[in-house]
C-alpha cells in the first residue's frame, strides 16, 4: 500500500517498530473499548495476517498454557519470536478474574523475542473474549512470527478461537470420557489437530485410539484429516516437534488447498457483520431510551397491549424513516 | 449493546508476584482472591520471580498496580531492585504495594523509598482491597 507507511499514527508507528510499552498500553485500550485505539487498530490491520495464529483450546487441567509453554520454547529454539494471548474466565459475579496462564511461562526475562499478555474474557462467550481477534491481530502487526492464542478452559461450546485462529489445536488428556465424547458436536469438531497431553499416563493410548476413530469416520469438510499427536509438556518433553510440524502442514494445507483464503472470507465476514450489529444496536438502544414515541412504545409492550415483535418491526421502520 | 454485567469502567489489573526464594504463596493467593472478588484483574505470576521477570511482566500486563509478598526477608535486596527497574523501563508511575513478614523499621524505610503501602500479618482483606483500589485510581 502506497503512502501507507507514512500516514500510520505515531502509536501505530511505534508498535511496528518494536514498542513494547505502546504495544501494551494499546492492548489496554483495544481491551476497554478505548476510542484512543481506534486508529491505530484500523491502520495496523494491513500489517497483520502474515503469522500463523495457532488456538490452544481444550478443558480446565487439560495442560494448555504448559503446552503453550513448551511451544514457545521450541519456537524460541527454531529462531522464531512469540506472541502470545492467554484468556481467563471472569467472574459473572463480580467481573474479577485470576489470570493465571504467565505462571506456566518459563522465565524468559531477557528474551525480546516472546510477549506474553494475560486477558480475562469478561463476560463473552464462547472461550476467548471479545478483544481477542484484534489483539492478536496488533501482535501480527508488531511483526511476531507465531501468534499463539490459549482460550478459556473450554466446554464442549466453546468454539470462537475458530473465528479467529488459522489453526486450532484441541487438547485432551486421557479418561476425559469414552468415545461417544468424541461424538458430540461442538469442541471436537473444530480441531485440525488433536493433542493427547500428559501422554505418559495410563489410558493415553486408548485416548489416542478414540479419537484416530472419530477422524476415520469422516475429517473435516475441506478434506483435512486432524492429525492426532501425543505430548508430555513438562521435561522431558514429548511430542512437541511432531505438534508443530503438524501445525506447520495445517498452514501449508490451508494454503495449498486455497482453504486459507475461503477460511479468512468466513471469518471476516462475521467479524464485520458482528462489528456493525454491535453498532447498529447500540444505536437502537439509544432510540429506545431517548425518542419519545419510541419510550411510549416501549410502554405499550410493557402493558401488553402490543407484543415485542411488532414493536421491533416499528423501531426497524422508525431507524429507515429518519436515519 | 453494551452487556448487563459488563463492568461500566474499565476493571483494575493488577500483578500479585512472589520475589525472591521462599515458597509460601498462601498469603498472595488470599490476596489475590480477595482482589478478584472485588472485580479486580488479577494476573497472578506465581513463585520465585526475579525482580527482571517481575517487572517484564508488569509492563507487558500494562497493570495499574504491584503486590508483592515475601517471606524471606531478603525484602531490602529485592524491592528496591523492582523500584528501581520499573523507573529504568518507564514503569515508575506504577504503584506498588507488599505484604509479607517485613520488621517496622525496614517498612519505614521502604517506604520512604517508593514502595506505597506495606502489610504485615493481621492486616484485614478489606484494607488490603480499600489500599488497592485507591492505590489505582490515584496513578490512573
Amino acid at each position: 500500500m502506497t503512502g501507507a507507511v507514512a500516514r500510520l499514527p505515531a502509536a501505530a508507528r511505534a508498535i511496528v517498530d518494536g514498542d513494547r510499552r505502546v504495544l501494551a498500553r494499546t492492548i489496554t485500550a483495544v481491551e476497554n473499548g478505548d476510542p484512543s485505539a481506534d486508529r491505530v487498530v484500523r491502520s495496523l490491520y494491513a500489517r497483520s495476517g502474515a503469522a500463523p495464529v495457532v488456538g490452544i483450546t481444550g478443558p480446565l487441567g487439560v495442560g494448555k498454557s504448559s503446552l503453550v509453554n513448551a511451544l514457545v520454547g521450541r519456537l524460541r529454539a527454531l529462531g522464531q519470536t512469540v506472541g502470545v494471548v492467554g484468556v481467563d474466565p471472569s467472574s459473572p459475579f463480580t467481573g474479577g478474574s485470576v489470570l493465571g496462564d504467565r505462571i506456566r511461562l518459563e522465565r524468559r526475562a531477557d528474551d525480546t523475542g516472546v510477549f506474553f499478555r494475560s486477558m480475562a474474557s469478561r463476560g463473552a462467550a464462547g472461550g476467548v473474549a471479545a478483544a481477542t481477534r484484534e489483539v492478536s491481530r496488533l501482535l501480527d502487526a508488531a511483526g511476531f512470527d507465531v501468534i499463539l492464542v490459549e482460550t478459556v478452559g473450554s466446554g464442549q461450546v466453546d468454539v470462537a478461537i475458530r473465528d479467529i485462529a488459522s489453526t486450532s489445536i484441541v487438547v485432551v488428556v486421557p479418561h476425559l470420557g469414552d468415545e461417544v465424547q468424541t461424538l458430540k458436536a461442538g469442541l471436537f469438531e473444530i480441531a485440525d489437530i488433536f493433542c493427547v497431553n500428559k501422554v505418559d499416563l495410563p489410558g493415553a493410548e486408548l485416548a489416542k485410539r478414540d479419537l484416530a476413530e472419530l477422524v476415520t469416520l469422516g475429517g473435516r469438510p475441506s478434506g483435512w484429516a486432524p492429525p492426532i499427536v501425543g505430548t508430555s509438556a513438562i521435561e522431558p518433553t514429548v511430542g512437541i516437534d511432531d505438534l508443530w510440524n503438524d501445525v506447520l502442514a495445517h498452514e501449508k494445507f490451508l494454503d495449498d488447498s486455497g482453504e486459507r483464503s475461503q477460511g479468512e472470507r468466513r471469518r471476516l465476514s462475521s467479524e464485520i457483520v458482528g462489528l456493525a450489529r454491535d453498532r447498529i444496536g447500540r444505536e437502537l438502544m439509544e432510540r429506545l431510551r431517548q425518542d419519545p414515541a419510541l419510550r411510549r412504545l416501549l410502554d405499550d409492550v410493557v402493558a401488553r397491549r402490543i407484543d415485542p415483535r411488532t414493536a421491533a418491526d416499528r423501531l426497524v421502520r422508525h431507524r429507515r424513516r429518519t436515519p | 449493546m453494551p452487556k448487563a454485567h459488563a463492568p461500566r469502567q474499565a476493571p483494575i489489573r493488577v500483578l500479585i508476584a512472589k520475589p525472591g526464594l521462599d515458597g509460601h504463596d498462601r498469603g498472595a493467593k488470599v490476596v489475590a482472591r480477595a482482589l478478584r472478588d472485588a472485580g479486580m484483574e488479577v494476573i497472578y505470576a506465581g513463585l520465585r520471580q526475579t525482580p527482571e521477570e517481575i517487572v517484564r511482566a508488569a509492563l507487558e500486563e500494562d497493570v495499574d498496580l504491584i503486590g508483592l509478598s515475601i517471606l524471606s526477608g531478603a525484602h531490602m535486596a529485592l524491592f528496591p531492585r523492582i523500584l528501581a527497574l520499573l523507573k529504568e523501563q518507564g514503569g515508575q508511575t506504577i504503584p506498588v504495594f507488599a505484604g509479607g513478614i517485613i520488621p517496622d523499621e525496614d517498612a519505614r524505610r521502604l517506604k520512604k523509598a517508593g514502595i506505597r503501602a506495606i502489610f504485615g500479618p493481621g492486616t484485614s482483606l478489606e484494607e488490603i482491597v480499600t489500599t488497592a483500589q485507591s492505590l489505582a485510581r490515584r496513578s490512573a
